[in-house]
């Protein structure tokens, strides 16, 4: 009966009720598409990094991090033959070069790769936009897109390549240009060059020796046992193993950073909603003080008033809650997968922070309900005003008023 | 067999500012059965004897018995369940809750008593129907005259059978067919039932038909009269 009376009660004045609940709805609504939007760009970006370079975890010589130079490569045969066969590793011998095309000159990152094991990890094959893709006795190059625009090289010109190999050896060769790919982080796209790992060894005079085993697994979910098998097999001292969170701390930081902004907009949001709330909750307490002064005159405990008017506040945050869930997933899911790609001012801000210029919703459960959690939390804080005030009711001077 | 006694009551509002006297050592004693009218000129303190009887009010001095209860030593809380359980209001503007039905307003305090389905339909139908209201017993109150709501209002108030009804002004806003068709219903129900009635009234209607005027002056009993 005294829901059911909640329930009346909140629609004897339903302009107020329904302006109430719109405002939790709209609330909920922009909330979840704020986070989506947030998380589902970094991590399509941070998934753009690792799927198509990165990899979720490097294997390197200790010390190559903190001073990535061809000395700090290591002889593959120092890690464990097993780790080879419970691990899937794609291995690189990547170092810094100057790409040179007529005029123009470029600092790069030349990455020597095995073709099969690097397409496998990171889809390489699949940028190419031009031309064919290298295979493991190639002596020529994939060029990355935005390079190659800088260089104005197309496939079938050469690159000339200039660096120091290892040991302080020099380092120089001509390429020819097999195919042209495409990154979609902005960074990437303007400085990778690939070569068969054998061709890049013999540019910078390595021998069989490595920068890094960049590790291939399905997804992040993997990533902590992976870790585990690596770090239990790598001889003690040798090596160091990153995960992409180290790869990147900037990236990192910056998500973070800008999490940490999202989070601020969205308790600003939710205070609106708060004083919204507040607004409606404080009308119907005040308003029936004299229908309160009755109800306990003729025998209502005061705690079954307060139940009632506890019930009143937080139906209309459970109504507003579940209609802007209800909306919200398919914009959140329209939004997923049709993703916003920025142009012109926006476009050019992204890029300048190595971000690809793509708004991407995530489509994550726990979002729509952290919204609700969170509805409800502010609803509960609220409807202790009327809690409070049934409290220090009494009958003879409520009905005065 | 007194139901009410009421002993030496005192009522003092603001008493460490501007005191003002609202009762002046106030005896009282009400027996069951009784159709009683409390009445007095505005200020002379009947509406505070009537809620202090009630147990709306404390008083500041004196006692107060309400079947064998002293109901000036218990708590707010413990008030309001010897309200629930022992008496009946009807107030000056019915006071009916707005968003329920004829009915579910009738029942309103036997739900708070936790009393059986069952018997809340008996009782609610049987005094609906006696009260001329069984075909309205859908409505809201908005939907009924002020007299049918007094009515209801008082249903509401016998509903649950408590030991006494008390009635604030309940004539104060109804037209003298309405007052009367009123009186007739409590002065039924205090026959057939013999439920005991306290009004408080300047109504000369409800007045002609009281058993016993008790009339206050200045917070005190200035006469105590039986009629008929």
């Amino acid at each position: 009966m005294f829901l059911k009376l909640a329930w009346r009660n909140l629609w004897r004045n339903k302009r107020r009720t329904a302006i109430s609940i719109s405002a939790v709805l709209f609330a909920v609504l922009f909330a979840s598409t704020i986070q989506s939007f947030q998380k589902g760009t970094w991590d399509h970006m941070v998934d753009n990094v690792v799927r198509y370079y990165l990899g979720y975890a490097q294997i390197h010589q200790k010390g190559f991090w903190d001073e990535q130079t061809l000395d700090n490569s290591f002889d593959p045969k120092d890690v464990p033959a097993s780790l080879y066969k419970t691990v899937d590793m794609s291995p690189r011998l990547e170092s810094f070069a100057l790409a040179s095309s007529g005029e123009i000159t470029r600092g790069i990152l030349v990455v020597g790769i095995d073709p099969q094991k690097e397409t496998a990890m990171t889809g390489l094959k699949n940028h190419i936009t031009k031309g064919e893709y290298i295979s493991e006795n190639d002596h020529s190059v994939v060029i990355a897109e935005g390079l190659a625009k800088l260089l104005k090289l197309t496939v079938g010109d050469t690159l000339i390549l200039v660096s120091q190999g290892y040991q302080g050896q020099n380092a120089a060769g001509a390429y020819p240009i097999k195919s042209i790919a495409k990154f979609g982080a902005p960074d990437l796209n303007k400085q990778l060059v690939f070569m068969p790992l054998s061709l890049a060894r013999d540019f910078y005079g390595t021998g069989e020796r490595l920068t890094s085993l960049a590790v291939n697994l399905p997804g992040r979910a993997e990533l902590p046992a992976a870790l585990a098998t690596i770090k239990s097999q790598l001889p003690e001292g040798e090596f160091e193993v990153m995960d992409y969170k180290k790869l990147m701390p900037e990236l990192v930081e910056a998500q973070e950073l800008d999490t940490a902004g999202a989070m601020l907009i969205l308790w600003v949001l939710y205070l609106l909603i708060a004083f919204g709330l507040f607004g409606t909750i404080l009308m119907m307490t005040r308003e029936r003080t004299y229908e309160f002064g009755v109800l306990t005159a003729i025998g209502t405990k005061k705690k079954t008033l307060a139940g009632m008017l506890w019930a009143e506040g937080m139906m209309i945050g459970i109504a507003g809650a579940i209609l802007g869930i209800l909306l919200s997933i398919p914009v959140v899911y329209y939004l997923n997968i049709n993703p916003i790609q920025l142009s012109g001012d926006m476009a050019t801000a992204y890029e300048k922070y190595g971000m690809e210029p793509v708004m991407k919703a995530t489509f994550e459960g726990w979002i729509f309900l952290r919204q609700a959690v969170i509805v409800f939390i502010i609803s509960s804080i609220l409807t202790t005003y009327p809690l409070w005030y049934i409290w220090k009711l009494e009958p003879v001077s409520a009905m005065r008023e | 067999m007194p139901i009410i006694i009421a002993k030496n009551i005192e009522k003092i509002y603001n008493p460490k500012t501007v005191p003002v006297h609202a009762l002046r050592g106030v005896d009282l004693t009400i027996d069951k059965g009784e159709f009683t009218a409390i009445v007095g000129p505005s200020g002379s303190g009947k509406t505070t004897l009537l809620n202090i009887i009630g147990g709306l009010d404390h008083p500041t001095g004196g006692s107060i018995e309400v079947d064998d209860t002293d109901i000036s030593k218990l708590s707010d809380n413990q008030l309001i369940d010897f309200r629930q359980k022992k008496i009946g209001f009807v107030f000056q503007s019915y006071n009916l809750i707005p968003v329920l039905t004829v009915e579910e307003n009738t029942e309103f305090v036997m739900l708070l008593q936790k009393r059986p389905k069952e018997e809340r339909h008996r009782r609610v139908s049987e005094l609906l129907a006696s009260f001329g209201l069984g075909d309205k017993k859908d409505k809201r109150p908005s939907q009924l005259s002020g007299g049918q709501q007094q009515r209801v209002a008082v249903a509401r108030a016998l509903a649950p059978k408590p030991t006494f009804v008390l009635a604030d002004e309940p004539t104060a806003n109804l037209d003298s067919v309405s007052a009367s068709n009123l009186l007739d219903i409590m002065e039924k129900m205090n026959r057939e039932e013999h439920v005991t009635f306290v009004f408080s009234t300047h109504d000369q209607r409800v007045i002609d038909r009281a058993r016993r005027v008790v009339t206050l002056v200045d917070g005190k009993i200035d006469s105590d009269i039986l009629q008929k």
